[in-house]
C-alpha cells in the first residue's frame, strides 16, 4: 500500500515535470484520491501529499491546463479533512495558495482568475452557510446581497453619483476599503428589510420570498436608470475605480517579486480575497461556537423547541441572514472593483441558484464543504465547460454549435442538484452533526 | 389623466380578467401537488413551459393541414396536455419518489430537487429546440379563425376569440377538477393520501398510484395552460416558464394553498393587480416608473399577504402539531 501510493505519487510528479497536460492531471487525481483513502501512516502520506502538491504546480506551470487547480484544491481539502500534523497541514496549505498558485498564475493569468472567481464564491457560500446550512433557511436570493454591495462601491466608485449628488466622483480608488466597511451595514440592512417579513415564514414559504425579493432587486437594478440615474440599467455602470497598490508593487518587489500591468492587479485581489476568506472562516468558526451558533443549529433541527427553550426566533434568525448578507456584499465590493464593471446580469438567479449549489455539494454546514463546492462548481462553469465547447469546436466539428456545452450551465446545475438530493443529500464533506441528522431521517 | 384611467378601465379590467385565468390554471396543478404532498414543486412553471412549446410546434405543423383554427387548438391543448401531463409524472418517478423511499423529512431536500429539476427541463427544452429549429425564442403562428375580435360598449373593450377561449377553457377545467375532487373516487383516494398517507395506504390506497395521477392531472392541467399562455401571448422560450409560475404560486398562496377554488380566486385577484398596475403606473408616475415594476408589485403582495393572512383568502390555518 504504501509503496504504491509512493510510487504513484512520483510517477506523476515525473509526469508532469516531462509531459504536462490532462493525462498526467488525471493519473495525479488517482494518486491523491490513491494518498487519500489507502491507509497510509501520517509521515509518508504526508510527503505522498507534498509530492502531489509539487507536481499539480510543475504540471499548471509548463501547461496552463487548469486541472492542475482541481488538484491542488483536492490536496486542500485533503489537507483540512485528513489526520495529519497541524505544522504540515500549515505550510502545505500555504505553500499552494501563496506559492503554486501566483507561481501558476505568472505563467497564465487565467489560473489567476480563475483563482478570484473561485475566492470570491467561496467567501459567498460561506456566508450562505450561515444562513442554508447553519440557520436551515432556505434563501434563495443570496445574489441580491451581493448586487447591493457590488452597486454600493460602483455608483460611488465611479461617475455614476454625479447623476444625483454633487461633488467630485469618482471617488479616489483607497475609499473601496471603506465601502467594504459601508457594504456591510447597506447589505446587513437589506437583510434586515428582507428577512423582518420574510424569516416569520415557515421553510419553504420563506425560499419563494426570498427568491421573489431577489428579483425584485434585480428588477431595480435593471430599471434604476430613470427618473434619476442610480444604475445606470442594462448598460451596468463601468470603469469603476480599483484602490492604488503602489505600496504593493514596492512590498512585492522588496520580496524580489516583479509585477508588470497584466499581473499585479490579480494577485493584489487573490490575495485580498484570500484574506478575506481567511476572516470569514475565523468568523464562521467563531460563530458556530458562540451562542448564536447553537441557538441557530436548535433552530434548524427543531424550532418549535428552540423556541420553547428560550431561543428568541426572529431575532436569532435575522443575525444569521443578516450575516450572511454582510459577507456577500464585501465581496460584491471586491467583485465590482476587480472586474471594473458591475450589471444586473450578474445577479440573477442563477447566480443564486449557483451558490446555493455550492453548499449543499460540499455539504451544508461544513466550511472546507462549502468552500470544495466552490471550487468545483466555478471550475466546472468557467473552465471545463468552456474547454470541453472549445473540444467538440475544434475535433467534432460535425456536432451543431446548438449542443455547445458552455450553453447548459443550467442543465448540468440542476443534475447536480437532484443527484446530490437522491444520492447524497448531506453533501461531500458533510458536518458532523448533520449527517447524524440526515441519517437519522 | 383621470379621464386617461376612465377610458382605459374597460380594457384594464378584461385583460386583467385574461392574464388572472392565465395564472389560476397554473395555480391549480401547484395547489394540486401542494396538498397532496406539501411540496411547492417548482418544476411546475417549466411543465407549463412545456406545454407552451408544444402548442407552437403544433400549430407550426399542423396549421397548414389543419384548415380549422378550431381544430387545431384542440388538438394543440391535447397533445399539450398529455406531453406536459406524461412529463410531470417522469418527474414525480425520477426525482421526487426516490426521495420519498428514503423518507427525508427535511422539507428543504425536495425543495431543492425542485429547482433542479426545472433547471434540467429549461435546458432540455433549448438543447431540442436549438437542434430542432437552430433557435429557442419561438413566435406562435397565427390562425385566422382564432384572432377574430369585436368590441364592446362603443369600442372600449377589444375582445379576441382566443381571449374568450382561454376564459372558458379555464373556467371548464375549474369545475371539471372540483368535481373530479370531490365526487370521483379517483378524488376520494386523491384527499386521502393528502390527509394522511400512511393511513390511506392501510386503506387499500396505493399512494404511489394516487401521486403519480395527482401529478398527471397537474402537468395536464399546466400544459393546456400553457398552450393558452401561447396562443395568446404568441413569445414563447424555455425561460418562459419562470414568472408565470412564480405569479401563479403567488396566486395559489393568495387564495389558501391547496384550495382549488381559491387557486382560481388568487390568479383573478393577482391578474387584475398586476395589469392595473402594469397599465396605470406609467400615468400616474409621469412615466418615471414604467410596467417594469408590475412585477414588483406581485411579489409585494405576496409578502403582503403571507405576513397579514399566511393561510389565504379562502384558506384554514392549520396548527402545527408538536
Amino acid at each position: 500500500m504504501t509503496l504504491i501510493s509512493f510510487l504513484l505519487s512520483l510517477a506523476f510528479l515525473l509526469l508532469s515535470w516531462l509531459l504536462p497536460g490532462a493525462l498526467s492531471a488525471f493519473l495525479g487525481f488517482a494518486a491523491l484520491a490513491f494518498a487519500a483513502f489507502a491507509r497510509l501512516p501520517q509521515g509518508l502520506r504526508g510527503l505522498n501529499l507534498a509530492l502531489l502538491t509539487l507536481g499539480f504546480t510543475l504540471g499548471l506551470k509548463l501547461s496552463g491546463n487548469t486541472l492542475g487547480l482541481i488538484g491542488l484544491v483536492g490536496i486542500l481539502v485533503a489537507l483540512t479533512t485528513l489526520r495529519l500534523p497541524l505544522w504540515l497541514r500549515l505550510l502545505l496549505g500555504a505553500a499552494i495558495l501563496l506559492l503554486s498558485v501566483p507561481l501558476a498564475g505568472f505563467a497564465n493569468t487565467f489560473v489567476f482568475e480563475l483563482g478570484i472567481q473561485i475566492g470570491i464564491y467561496a467567501a459567498m457560500a460561506l456566508g450562505l452557510n450561515v444562513v442554508v446550512g447553519m440557520a436551515g433557511l432556505l434563501d434563495l436570493g443570496y445574489a441580491a446581497f451581493f448586487a447591493v454591495g457590488a452597486y454600493t462601491w460602483a455608483i460611488f466608485g465611479s461617475e455614476q453619483a454625479k447623476n444625483f449628488l454633487q461633488g467630485s466622483f469618482p471617488l479616489p480608488g483607497e475609499y473601496m476599503y471603506l465601502f467594504m466597511g459601508i457594504a456591510i451595514v447597506t447589505t446587513a440592512l437589506t437583510g434586515l428589510l428582507i428577512g423582518l417579513p420574510a424569516l416569520r415564514l415557515r421553510g419553504d414559504y420563506l425560499a419563494i420570498v426570498t427568491l421573489g425579493l431577489g428579483e425584485v432587486v434585480r428588477i431595480l437594478a435593471n430599471n434604476l436608470d430613470h427618473p434619476i440615474n442610480f444604475t445606470n440599467g442594462p448598460q451596468g455602470i463601468t470603469p469603476v475605480q480599483r484602490p492604488p497598490i503602489d505600496w504593493f508593487r514596492h512590498l512585492m518587489a522588496g520580496l524580489g517579486v516583479r509585477l508588470d500591468q497584466t499581473t499585479d492587479y490579480q494577485l493584489f485581489f487573490y490575495l485580498l480575497v484570500l484574506l478575506m476568506i481567511g476572516l470569514v472562516i475565523l468568523v464562521n468558526v467563531n460563530l458556530a461556537n458562540s451562542r448564536f451558533g447553537r441557538a441557530w443549529v436548535a433552530i434548524r433541527e427543531d424550532e418549535i423547541a428552540a423556541r420553547s427553550m428560550g431561543i428568541p426566533l426572529l431575532p436569532t434568525k435575522l443575525l444569521a441572514f443578516m450575516t450572511g448578507a454582510a459577507f456577500s456584499g464585501v465581496m460584491g465590493v471586491i467583485f465590482a472593483a476587480q472586474r471594473t464593471f458591475v450589471s444586473p446580469e450578474s445577479f440573477t438567479l442563477l447566480a443564486s441558484i449557483n451558490i446555493l449549489a455550492m453548499v449543499i455539494l460540499g455539504g451544508m454546514g461544513s466550511i472546507p464543504g462549502a468552500i470544495l463546492g466552490a471550487a468545483a462548481l466555478s471550475i466546472l462553469n468557467l473552465d471545463i465547460l468552456k474547454t470541453f465547447s472549445e473540444f467538440v469546436r475544434t475535433s467534432l466539428p460535425q456536432i451543431p454549435n446548438q449542443v455547445d456545452p458552455a450553453k447548459y450551465e443550467r442543465l448540468v446545475l440542476g443534475i447536480i442538484l437532484v443527484l446530490m438530493m437522491i444520492y447524497r443529500p448531506e453533501g461531500l464533506i458533510p458536518e458532523k452533526r448533520h449527517r447524524a441528522e440526515m441519517e437519522e431521517a | 389623466m383621470l379621464e386617461q384611467i376612465l377610458t382605459l378601465l374597460p380594457q384594464v379590467i378584461f385583460d386583467g380578467f385574461v392574464l388572472g385565468f392565465v395564472y389560476a390554471m397554473v395555480a391549480l396543478g401547484y395547489t394540486m401537488v401542494y396538498g397532496v404532498l406539501e411540496l411547492i414543486n417548482f418544476a411546475h412553471s417549466e411543465i407549463f413551459m412545456i406545454g407552451a412549446v408544444v402548442g407552437v410546434e403544433v400549430f407550426r405543423y399542423l396549421a397548414p393541414s389543419v384548415g380549422n383554427g378550431f381544430l387545431l387548438l384542440l388538438l394543440a391543448l391535447v397533445l399539450g396536455g398529455v406531453i406536459a401531463g406524461l412529463t410531470a409524472i417522469l418527474v414525480e418517478r425520477f426525482a421526487y419518489r426516490p426521495l420519498r423511499k428514503r423518507g427525508t423529512t427535511n422539507r428543504l431536500v425536495p425543495l431543492i430537487t425542485a429547482i433542479g429539476v426545472s433547471f434540467i427541463l429549461q435546458d432540455l427544452v433549448r438543447l431540442i429546440e436549438g437542434l430542432w429549429h437552430n433557435e429557442f425564442f419561438l413566435r406562435m403562428r397565427t390562425v385566422e379563425g382564432l384572432e377574430s375580435s369585436f368590441s364592446l360598449f362603443g369600442g372600449s373593450v377589444f375582445i379576441q376569440t382566443k381571449s374568450l377561449i382561454l376564459i372558458g377553457v379555464s373556467i371548464l377545467m375549474l369545475v371539471g377538477l372540483t368535481y373530479l375532487v370531490n365526487r370521483t373516487k379517483l378524488g376520494v383516494a386523491i384527499r386521502a393520501v393528502a390527509q394522511d398517507l400512511q393511513t390511506a395506504s392501510l386503506m387499500g390506497i396505493d399512494p404511489d398510484r394516487i401521486i403519480s395521477r395527482t401529478f398527471l392531472i397537474g402537468g395536464s392541467l399546466g400544459g393546456v395552460a400553457g398552450v393558452l399562455f401561447a396562443l395568446q401571448y404568441t413569445t414563447v422560450s424555455p425561460y418562459v416558464g419562470f414568472l408565470p409560475g412564480i405569479k401563479a404560486f403567488t396566486a395559489a398562496v393568495l387564495g389558501g394553498i391547496g384550495n382549488i377554488p381559491g387557486a382560481m380566486l388568487g390568479g383573478l385577484v393577482l391578474g387584475q393587480l398586476e395589469n392595473f398596475f402594469g397599465t396605470y403606473l406609467p400615468i400616474l408616475t409621469n412615466g418615471n416608473f414604467g410596467t417594469e415594476y408590475k412585477d414588483v408589485v406581485a411579489f409585494l403582495i405576496l409578502i403582503l399577504i403571507l405576513l397579514f393572512r399566511p393561510q389565504g383568502l379562502l384558506g384554514q390555518i392549520v396548527r402545527e402539531k408538536v
